[in-house]
């Protein structure tokens, strides 16, 4: 890898997501490439779609290796982290070697089809409606909050299939390229400015019958395994480099190094020096926890519902970060322009603003307590 | 951060074992109440058939040769079942203060009466919140010992005083015999009746010198201490956990068991979450300590046992309703026991402190 790795996919900075529509730089793109044709932009998927074939143990030693010369990851995306992952768990033969194939070499982005504008925490109230039509699925409805729907080549998608049934019972789960007529997408601008998020709106949209991953109306089994997978990996504003790194276990400050400044300042308030403290031993304890979860499940065991546990506590431990640092910079975490504020500076802000959302998607932190309630206490309904 | 071996796994369970018999809730109320605070025979049974006190003291002062991490699921389970005696005074407070000594005669002698339970040794702190402020109240001036300690767990029963004071040379630790000339202990009503407290002062105490104790010696025993005492308070945050939350799926209010409210569950979730994390961090400070490394993981895990016991009694009251704050409820046994194993060795605070000072030094 030291040979491999361009001094440009190394330490902080851009990522592929195997964007079709976003140039990357050359570095970016070749560190992706070199990965790829070992299999390493998915070490532990198998070997024949396009994996690396490695063991739960090996792909630890490898991103060991990676972080030693701090490289980035080479790919990171909803097909490497969420989608590929439940295919390789649900899908077909067929769409295991379409589809995996591609995300392995970084060839498709994926966005997620999930929320609607009246199903948003009781998800399985959506009523985006697809029709049998033979040897292929009309689809009919709005998603929302699709991240990175404008850049994405295809959907997986929970559409309604069975109107009479109970609501967790008529929901399948199908897959559908984002460049065709039937789809229209605009990009939700949010609080900090950036818009991430899209709606999407499917009219007469089409998805193969091939590409309807589980049985006709048990799409609800999937979607929840995929959510799984993507709580395990949330829990935070933090780059792909940061997550596939592995869990350190030493306490570090993972604050910018700006704020060395702020909380060296001998005047500061000895309150904000606590909530520093207390933020840093909370965040090292989180790793620790996460480290002991992936030794636990060492065997390959893929996440269950204690995942609602990480994405809770790792969202809130990202949000009070933001806040920690804006309230340490005072009335320089307040700006938007460049005259007053450092770009660190308004950084800063824009970053605060942005971790609004962290507790919000993928499942509210309200949500994620409802579930933890119920099947990890055991609480009852 | 390792993961428990099956020895100490067993370990664990015949720890457990023990506790159960001997440390129900019962037998806790009549121990609180007694002058005394312990049960000698069961104490002895500890120490003799169990061989708790010797778990961290090495085979060749008669001990068991194990480390922080046996020491640390032992005193876990103490915490859960509320153990009553001197275990925490005498084999880890004095025994690792002895260990950390550089007299060997005093190991060879000492040692083994305290991992045997015939001697009950406690040790003697002017400051049992800071050790930067240990030092200013006891001093000893050519053998004789001066000064006034607040608080000294379990000295009403202890045989041996080691005392950490100041002599002509700076801070040393010295053996004091309890119930020599010059050592006055005055048992003291406090708010937790299941670990005893005493003031001891002395006055002109004939000592014994045992070594002298760098500021860095007195933070490695101060951080063993507290990983520890963190152990203890975990275990006791877990009981009070797992008791409220099976109160809350039987207790029925509206028809339903209350429980199926998302108010409670919300906070029982909360309360999981912050007991996993602090759980992960005073387990990985004991195989730090074992194996010598990181040494701020001891205020880390000493500052987030703490804040989750407080927090998980303060919960098991609120969650009980009424009799929550009842003497007959069982609850405020730990409650109590929270509070103050909360101040004791350090604050939340002050080990938050102490671990962004030891971090400030790093970088």
């Amino acid at each position: 890898m030291n040979e491999n790795c361009p001094d440009g996919a190394k330490g902080p900075g851009e990522i592929h997501t195997g964007s079709t529509k976003i140039n990357f730089a050359a570095d970016t793109q070749r560190w992706m490439e070199v990965m790829a044709e070992r299999g390493w932009t998915v070490p532990n998927w198998p070997k024949e779609y396009g994996g690396g074939g490695l063991s739960t143990e090996e792909t630890k030693i490898l991103y060991e290796e990676m972080l030693a010369i701090g490289a980035r990851a080479p790919l990171v995306n909803m097909g490497t982290r969420m989608f590929g992952p439940t295919l390789l768990e649900y899908g077909t033969e067929d769409q295991k070697q379409r589809h995996l194939t591609v995300i392995a070499r970084g060839g498709a982005p994926w966005c997620q089809g999930y929320s609607e504008p009246g199903a948003g925490s009781d998800l399985a109230s959506l009523r985006c409606r697809a029709e049998d039509k033979g040897d292929y699925f009309l689809i009919n409805g709005q998603k929302i909050w699709t991240s990175g729907a404008q850049f994405a080549d295809w959907m997986f998608c929970l559409v309604r299939t069975d109107f009479e049934a109970s609501k967790h019972n008529g929901i399948s789960f199908v897959l559908l390229p984002m460049d065709q007529e039937g789809v229209t997408v605009k990009p939700i601008e949010l609080i900090s400015g950036s818009s991430p998020f899209c709606e999407t709106f499917l009219d007469n949209a089409i998805a193969e019958k091939r590409d309807l991953v589980g049985q006709l109306n048990e799409g609800w089994t999937v979607g929840k395994r995929l959510l799984q997978h993507e709580r395990s990996g949330q829990g935070g504003l933090g780059t792909g480099a940061q997550r596939s790194r592995p869990v350190g276990v030493t306490i570090d400050l993972e604050m910018p190094d700006v704020l060395n400044d702020y909380v060296n300042d001998p005047s500061i308030a000895p309150e904000l020096r606590d909530r520093v403290i207390d933020w840093e031993m909370k965040s090292a304890a989180f790793r620790l926890t996460q480290k002991r979860a992936g030794e636990e499940s060492r065997d390959g065991k893929t996440p269950g519902e204690a995942t609602s546990v990480f994405k809770l506590y790792g969202s809130t431990l990202a949000q009070d970060r933001q806040d920690l640092i804006v309230d340490l910079m005072g009335h320089q975490g307040v700006g938007c322009e460049d005259e007053t504020f450092t770009s660190d500076e308004t950084g800063a802000a824009r970053s605060w603003l942005a971790s609004r959302a962290v507790t919000i998607y993928g499942g509210t932190n309200e949500v994620q307590a409802n579930i933890i309630a119920k099947r990890v206490l055991g609480l009852p309904d | 951060m390792t993961e428990y071996t099956q020895d100490q796994a067993t370990f664990r369970e015949v720890v457990t074992k023990f506790l159960q018999a001997k440390s129900t809730p019962t037998d806790v109320r009549r121990l609180m109440a007694s002058d005394e605070g312990y049960d000698a025979d069961v104490w002895q049974q500890l120490c003799q058939e169990v061989g708790l006190a010797g778990t961290h003291i090495p085979e060749e002062y008669g001990g068991f040769g194990f480390g922080p991490v046996e020491l640390g699921i032992a005193a876990e389970e103490m915490g859960r079942h509320l153990y009553c005696g001197p275990f925490f005074s005498s084999a880890v407070m004095a025994g690792y203060a002895i260990l950390n000594g550089d007299s060997e005669a005093n190991k060879q002698k000492l040692l083994p009466e305290i991992a045997a339970g015939s001697t009950v040794a406690t040790l003697v702190l002017d400051s049992v919140n800071d050790p930067n402020q240990v030092g200013r109240q006891l001093r000893v001036t050519g053998k004789e010992l001066d000064g006034t300690a607040p608080i000294v767990t379990d000295a009403h029963i202890a045989d041996v005083l080691l005392v950490v004071a100041s002599g002509e040379d700076g801070l040393g630790l010295y053996s004091v015999i309890a119930d020599a000339d010059g050592v006055k202990i005055s048992p003291q009503q406090a708010l937790d009746p299941t670990r005893k407290l005493s003031r001891v002062a002395f006055s002109g105490a004939e000592v014994q010198k045992i070594g002298h104790l760098s500021e860095s010696g007195l933070n490695k025993t101060w951080d063993q201490i507290s990983v520890a005492l963190a152990h203890e308070m975990i275990g006791g945050a877990q009981q009070l956990f797992d008791s409220t939350l099976e109160y809350t799926k039987v207790r029925v209010q509206f028809g339903r068991p209350i429980g199926s409210f998302q108010a409670l569950k919300h906070r029982c979730a909360d309360l999981l979450l912050e007991l996993e994390w602090a759980k992960a961090a005073t387990h990985h400070a004991a195989f730090c300590l074992a194996s010598g490394q990181e040494p701020e993981t001891a205020s880390m895990a000493k500052a987030m046992a703490s804040d989750i016991y407080m927090e998980a009694a303060r919960a098991a009251v609120q969650l009980r309703g009424g009799i929550g704050f009842t003497w007959e409820e069982d609850t405020h046994l730990w409650f109590k026991r929270a509070k103050a194993s909360e101040v004791f060795m350090g604050s939340p605070h002050t080990h938050r402190e102490r671990l962004l000072s030891l971090m400030e030094e790093a970088s």
